[in-house]
Formats: structure tokens, C-alpha cells, sequence
């Protein structure tokens, strides 16, 4: 990278960055957020500065669309994220090396790096047949498959980071009639790990989950292993179009204005800051353009959220903001 | 003696591929692709509610998700007879012109680069393959600084997407029938003052970079020719019945240029993990099968052919068949190919975003039938996409889909014919069977 490492630099960064993707609780009004005083915290990142944490991310029966996500990261950019705050040893869509070189990266974290790396796991994992619909890095020494690869990385990490819906829940390749068995990380390593669901996410959520471990260990998670800081609320309950929805005002057919809850809009189950943090650089989000919202942060997507274009059930959708039946 | 060499993984790429090489006397004397992943999308579809086709699909690719919406909502309106309105036209030119751009510009400077380029000793720069990096200090350095720049610009081109698409990856508004977002004029101007920096990097850092490494890796104009047949679907309808198109449709095959008829197209499976009974069929016929343990398969890839002929897809055979390009088939000439696509694009964009008709229409309602069936062919940045839905007491009763990797990463179909990647690396000069970068270079080419 051109970039020259610099320290004043980078805590400004990370610092504005802290405060820019909500970690001051600006944005979240859940008040699930911590408040965070960059005073505070400069020792902390003075220390992270010395010393960049290895990330491990590893990809497996996913699409790639959560690492082009992270790509997307404003404040601070990706260029920023990789030079300055992390250490990125492994991802297949970025590292130079190939093939046997690549593979003895993956295999270097698991002995020498053994409890000093941080996981991030992009994709499910296929089980069925002991793996056989997913290989990853055949050697010499034989085939091998992303099941196994996902548990001994994750055996050796020192924390799992699931990103993605397809690494939190199993997404779509865990749809009916999921022949390939897939299932999510949490599920295969048989422990918690921290879900940072969306298809794809946020990159703010990638980089504050991120930010937190590092700088105070794991956030506040909900059920689902998620961050409460991105995931507290719903969508329906930030929506700007709420106002349409108590006032009765529905669109009819897509591409219309008004609350999309009759066209299938599964604001009222997905739990989200969408509505008021917005996509890319925020110019846009999904009910912004007047389609329905899918849901993809959900365990429940896609299965038990489709068809995705049909009208939630009734008792799931008229509830008030603090998920009162009405 | 020969010496067989195992790239897997083949990193820098979407999606999960291995390559197996063979090398004596210095060059390649046989290769197999190996697509190492099956997710079953064919399988999802089935059931489902034929409309979810354009949300699921396009989480087949995240870097390609618009082209994957596209391709499901126009099959869907074939099916179901539906013609969008005019704005919904130009709508998704403006949404798939842009993420060709993004596409090619990622492709080029994080994908391909550095097999020319020499990065920064830092992870995940480091390892790399050991090779001749022969750029003079000042033109490496220089591409290293555009790599970070061509990050800020491909994030921009995801910005513009989502203007009208909602967000990126993953876009909201392409569904059977047009395009949810509207046309607005605040939408257009923020759409059009951004691509004026975009349209800039192309024609200022992009094309100037590619040439620059195409002079000092000349040789590589002589490597890696490949099957030398073309296929498009052709892409960007420039009129409402998409009689034309900006990129037209056709076949280039054994050195014969041809109109394009999808009936000639079979998908075979002797050396795929899919039941031996779904080979050879038509997409219309098609169904999708697997078995992990068939013996002589070696991929997930099935091997797709137009009147039994591999068929190199993507920039250079689109370039090719409308007459754009026909300097030579190689690696280099699909990087030069790439790159002026990229160009022809950005800058119709800058047209096309001034035909649109602020507050018209961009979305037709309709009642869908219970029972038909379409094509949607269009072309992704890689290269030509095909979805085939039958719907049936309107569920969705089968689902097709031959991507572009398919047609380039092919393993032999059921003559024993190498697919066109597997072909292109025949011949290919390797100096050190520990670091073969010169076969990775031939694989990047095609953008698998």
C-alpha cells in the first residue's frame, strides 16, 4: 500500500470511525450501545496501532458478496481497514499466493498462530457427505473439504466471527432441499460465535463488530448471537414510511409509494438498523427504492420468510413499535 | 518426465475453483478445472414462488448479483408475456452498465494485477508466487497506487448502482415487470455527476495501465489462445423489442461469424458429478441431479456447448463478435478486451442516463399465469447468462442456469473435449512447477 502508516493518522480514523458507524450510540435507540469517549480509548488503540491483529477469513458455500460488502466500508476505507487495523493474512479473493502456497498460509494460523487470530468465516458449510459438495485446498496429502477446514480453523482462532447470513443461520444454501447439508459455523463448531448476519451485511456492522472485539472484547448479543448495537431493533419500528403504515397508507404494486407491508415487506420481523444507517455510502436502502425488505438478516431467511413478495401473517405485522399486538 | 502440478486453491477469483496441470519439458501438456462447490440453486427454485427467482439467484455471484436479477426477471417476463415500460429499459442498462464497470475495473487491479505487478511485502501481499515481475520500478509503483485508487472508484460504481437499485451487493429494484425505483431527477444528477470521475479513472488510469503491461508482457498476446469460439448472448437493448443491442448477439465458430440460436445449446455431464440420464439436454430440458461419487467426474461445473463446441464467453468474445476488437485471441488480448468494453460502456452510460423520462413510469403490474415458461439471456460481465423457468399451478416447477464460468472453467464434455480454460493452458510455458505464474495469469484472463 502507498499509504504511509501513521499513528496520529490512524486514531483519527478509527476514532471518527468509532463515532461514525454508531459506536458513540448516535445512531442505535435501543440503548444498547456503549458510550465511548475516543480519551478513553486512545491507549487501546495505541496498543492495536503496535501491533495489527491477524485476521483469518475464510470462504466457504457463499457467493462472495459480504467480502464485496466490506469493500464498501466508507469511514474508514478498505484500503484503511487492511493497512491500519487489521492484519489480513488469508482471504481467498484478495491474497496473492495460489494453491499450495495459498494452503500453507490457512495451515500456518492453525499451528503457529494457534489462539492469537481472529476467524471470519463468509459462506456455509456443506456436511453431507462428510463433505464432498464442498473441497477446498487438495494437496498431496489428499482432498480436502470446507467442513473440515471450518473446524480446525475455528478450533484454533482465538474468536469466531460468522459474517454473513449463509455463515450465521445456513442462507441460501441451506434452503429446502439442502441436499449439500449446510449448516452455519456456529452449528458445525458447536460453540457460540459472533453472527454478523445480512445477505449481504452492512459494511459497518462487519467493521463495528470487528472494532469491538478489538478494542472491548465481544459486544452485546441478542439471541441469535447478534450485536444489539446493528441488530436491536426492527425495521418497521425506524422506518420512515411507519408514519404510512399507522395511517393506513399501503402500496398496492411495486414501484409504488407507502408501506410495503401488502406487497410482502418483512420490516416487522428483520432486525436491522437499514432504515436509518442505508446502503452504500447511504444513498439508497432497500424500502428507500420501494422494495419490499426480504429479511435477509434473519435465521428464518429464505425459508420461513418466503414467498418473499406475500403479505406477512397478520399477527406479525400489526404490532406497535414495542412489538404489541395492536 | 511429466510433473502434475495442483493450483487449489486458485485464489483471486469468486468462487471456488482448483486447476490441475500437467507439465513436461517445460509447458503444460494437459489441464483439468475443477469447480469444487455445489450449492444446488437449480434445486432451491423448485416450489418456490417463481417471483423470488430475482431476489434468490442473484446470491449466486456477489459480484455479479445485477446480472443474475436481470437475467431471472427477464425470463420471468417472457414467461408470463410482461413488457416493462421504456424508463425500466434504461433503468437496467444504467444499473448493469455500471456494475460491467465496477466488474472489470475489480477484476483488472485486485484479481488480475498481481501476476504483473509486484505488491507491497505485507499480507495478504505476501507469500506470492515467485516470477519474472517485469515492470520498471516507477510503472509498478504507480499500479500499486492505483490498485488502493481502483478500490475507491469501484466502491463509487456500487454508490451508483444503488441509486437505483437500493444497495449493492445484492440490488432491490430489477423485478418481473421493471423497476421498482423511480426515475427522478435528483436521482439522475446524482447518478450523472459520479460518473464523471468513474468515466475519468477509465480513460485516464485504467486503459493507460493496460497498455503499459501489455507492452512489457507482449509474449503474452501468443499464450493462451483457448477454444477460439465465440458466444454471446448479446447485452444493453438500446430499443423497447431488443431487436439491438449495444453488444450484439451471435456465435464466432471455427473462424465462421453466425447468428446465435440457444436451441443449439446442450449441457453434458460425463465428466461433471451430476447422474449420468441429465446429460445432453437443452436448458428447456434440462434438470439437475448430482452424485458425488461418479467416477471420471472430477467437477461441479457441467460442461455447456453450442452445436457440440466449447465456447469462450465474456468481454473478448462479446468485443469480437460485434466487431469491436479482433486483434488476437490470448490472455493479453482478453485483458486489452476487458479494458475497452469497460470504456465503450462508461461511456454510453453517459448517454443512456440522459434518455431517462423523470416521473414516467418505470414498473408495469400484471397477473402472472399459472402455467408457462421463458428464457432470460443476457450477458454478466464475465459472460453469458442464461435462466430457464417452467412454472407449473404457478410454483416454480424447474430452474436452469448456465453462468459464464460455466462455458470458460468447462471440464471435458461427454467426447472428451477440454473445456476452453482447460485448452487455453495446453502449451503454456512454465519455468518453475513450484511457482506457476504463468498458468495463473492464463486463468485470471478469463475472470473465472
Amino acid at each position: 500500500m502507498n499509504k504511509e502508516f501513521n499513528r496520529r493518522n490512524f486514531i483519527k480514523i478509527f476514532g471518527a470511525s468509532a463515532v461514525g458507524i454508531g459506536l458513540a450510540g448516535g445512531l442505535n435507540s435501543t440503548g444498547a450501545a456503549e458510550s465511548l469517549n475516543v480519551e478513553k480509548v486512545l491507549p487501546v488503540l495505541e496498543k492495536i496501532v503496535e501491533d495489527r491483529q491477524p485476521v483469518i477469513w475464510f470462504q466457504g458455500a457463499g457467493c462472495t458478496g459480504c467480502s464485496v460488502s466490506l469493500l464498501n466500508t466508507v469511514h474508514p476505507d478498505i484500503a484503511e481497514v487492511l493497512t491500519k487495523i487489521i492484519s489480513l493474512e488469508a482471504h481467498q479473493t484478495v491474497m496473492a499466493s495460489s494453491g499450495e502456497q495459498a494452503l500453507g498460509v490457512f495451515e500456518e494460523a492453525c499451528e503457529k498462530k494457534a489462539g492469537k487470530f481472529i476467524l471470519i468465516v463468509e459462506g456455509a458449510v456443506p456436511t453431507a457427505e462428510n463433505g464432498r459438495y464442498g473441497f477446498f485446498g487438495e494437496s498431496p496429502k489428499g482432498e480436502q473439504t470446507i467442513l473440515s477446514w471450518v473446524k480446525k480453523l475455528g478450533n484454533a482462532a482465538k474468536a469466531v466471527v460468522a459474517v454473513g447470513t449463509c455463515a450465521a443461520f445456513g442462507g441460501i444454501p441451506s434452503a429446502q432441499p439442502n441436499i449439500i447439508g449446510a449448516k452455519s459455523v456456529a452449528e458445525v463448531l458447536g460453540k457460540q460465535v459472533v453472527n454478523v448476519p445480512g445477505c449481504p451485511p452492512h459494511p459497518d456492522w462487519i467493521v463495528g463488530t470487528l472494532a469491538h472485539v478489538l478494542l472491548f472484547g465481544l459486544p452485546e448479543l441478542d439471541e441469535e448471537g447478534r450485536p444489539k448495537l446493528f441488530y436491536g431493533n426492527t425495521i418497521h419500528a425506524n422506518c420512515p414510511r411507519y408514519f404510512d403504515f399507522e395511517n393506513k397508507r399501503y402500496a398496492n404494486n411495486l414501484g409504488d409509494d407507502g408501506c410495503l407491508v401488502f406487497l410482502g415487506c418483512k420490516g416487522p420481523i428483520a432486525h436491522a438498523d437499514c432504515s436509518q444507517r442505508r446502503w452504500n455510502n447511504s444513498v439508497n436502502w432497500c424500502i428507500g427504492s420501494n422494495a419490499p425488505c426480504i429479511g435477509c438478516v434473519q435465521p428464518e431467511f429464505p425459508d420461513d420468510i418466503s414467498p418473499l413478495y406475500t403479505k406477512l401473517p397478520d399477527e406479525k405485522i400489526w404490532i406497535n413499535k414495542s412489538g404489541v399486538k395492536k | 518426465m511429466a510433473n502434475k502440478i495442483l493450483i487449489d486453491p486458485v485464489t483471486r477469483i469468486e468462487g471456488h475453483l482448483k486447476v490441475e496441470i500437467e507439465v513436461d519439458q517445460g509447458a503444460v501438456i494437459d489441464a483439468k478445472c475443477t469447480g469444487s462447490l455445489f450449492r444446488g440453486f437449480e434445486l432451491i427454485m423448485k416450489g418456490r414462488e417463481p417471483k423470488d427467482a430475482q431476489q434468490l439467484t442473484q446470491r449466486i455471484c456477489g459480484v455479479c448479483p445485477q446480472s443474475h436479477g436481470l437475467a431471472a426477471s427477464l425470463s420471468l417476463e417472457k414467461a408470463f408475456g410482461v413488457e416493462p415500460p421504456e424508463n425500466a429499459r434504461i433503468l437496467r442498462n444504467l444499473m448493469q452498465g455500471i456494475n460491467y464497470v465496477m466488474s472489470h475495473i475489480l477484476h483488472f487491479y485486485q484479481l488480475a494485477a498481481l501476476d504483473y505487478v509486484k505488491g507491497p511485502d505485507t499480507p495478504p501481499f505476501i507469500p506470492r508466487y515467485n516470477g519474472d515481475y517485469r515492470l520498471p520500478k516507477n510503472i509498478n509503483d504507480a499500479a500499486v497506487n492505483h490498485y488502493v485508487q481502483a478500490l475507491d472508484i469501484r466502491k463509487k460504481c456500487h454508490e451508483m448502482l444503488a441509486i437505483f437499485g437500493g444497495k449493492m451487493p445484492h440490488s432491490m429494484t430489477s423485478v418481473p415487470g421493471g423497476v421498482t425505483e423511480k426515475a427522478s431527477v435528483d436521482k439522475i444528477v446524482s447518478f450523472q455527476w459520479r460518473l464523471k470521475e468513474i468515466s475519468y479513472f477509465v480513460d485516464n488510469v485504467y486503459i493507460p495501465d493496460v497498455m503499459a503491461i501489455a507492452k512489457i508482457y507482449e509474449d503474452y498476446f501468443k499464450i493462451g489462445a483457448g477454444c477460439k469460439n465465440f458466444l454471446s448472448f448479446g447485452v444493453f437493448p438500446q430499443d423497447k423489442a431488443h431487436k439491438s443491442k449495444l453488444l450484439k448477439q451471435g456465435t464466432y465458430l471455427n473462424g465462421q461469424d453466425s447468428d446465435m440460436d440457444a436451441a443449439q445449446i446442450t449441457e453434458q455431464v460425463k465428466h461433471s458429478w451430476y447422474k449420468s440420464e441429465t446429460t445432453g439436454k437443452n436448458p428447456t430440458q434440462g434438470f439437475t441431479s448430482p452424485q458425488v461419487d461418479k467416477k471420471d467426474a472430477y467437477s461441479f461445473v457441467k460442461a455447456p456447448r453450442y452445436n457440440g463446441l466449447p465456447c469462450e464467453v465474456g468481454p473478448l468474445a462479446r468485443m469480437w463478435i460485434n466487431g469491436d476488437y479482433r486483434k488476437g485471441i490470448s490472455v493479453m488480448d482478453r485483458i486489452a478486451a476487458r479494458a475497452l468494453e469497460c470504456q465503450k460502456v462508461v461511456h454510453a452510460l453517459e448517454e443512456w442516463i440522459l434518455q431517462l423520462k423523470p416521473n414516467e413510469k418505470t414498473c408495469t403490474s400484471f397477473d402472472p399465469s399459472a402455467k408457462c415458461e421463458g428464457a432470460g439471456l443476457t450477458e454478466a460481465p464475465r459472460g453469458s447468462l442464461g435462466h430457464w423457468i417452467k412454472v407449473v399451478d404457478s410454483k416454480t416447477e424447474n430452474y436452469q442456469i448456465i453462468p459464464a464460468t460455466n462455458w470458460n472453467c468447462s471440464p471435458r464434455d461427454d467426447a472428451n473435449i477440454r473445456g476452453p480454460l482447460e485448452t487455453a493452458l495446453i502449451g503454456t510455458p512454465i519455468s518453475d512447477i513450484k511457482h506457476p505464474i504463468e498458468a495463473a495469469r492464463v486463468i485470471r484472463s478469463y475472470d473465472p
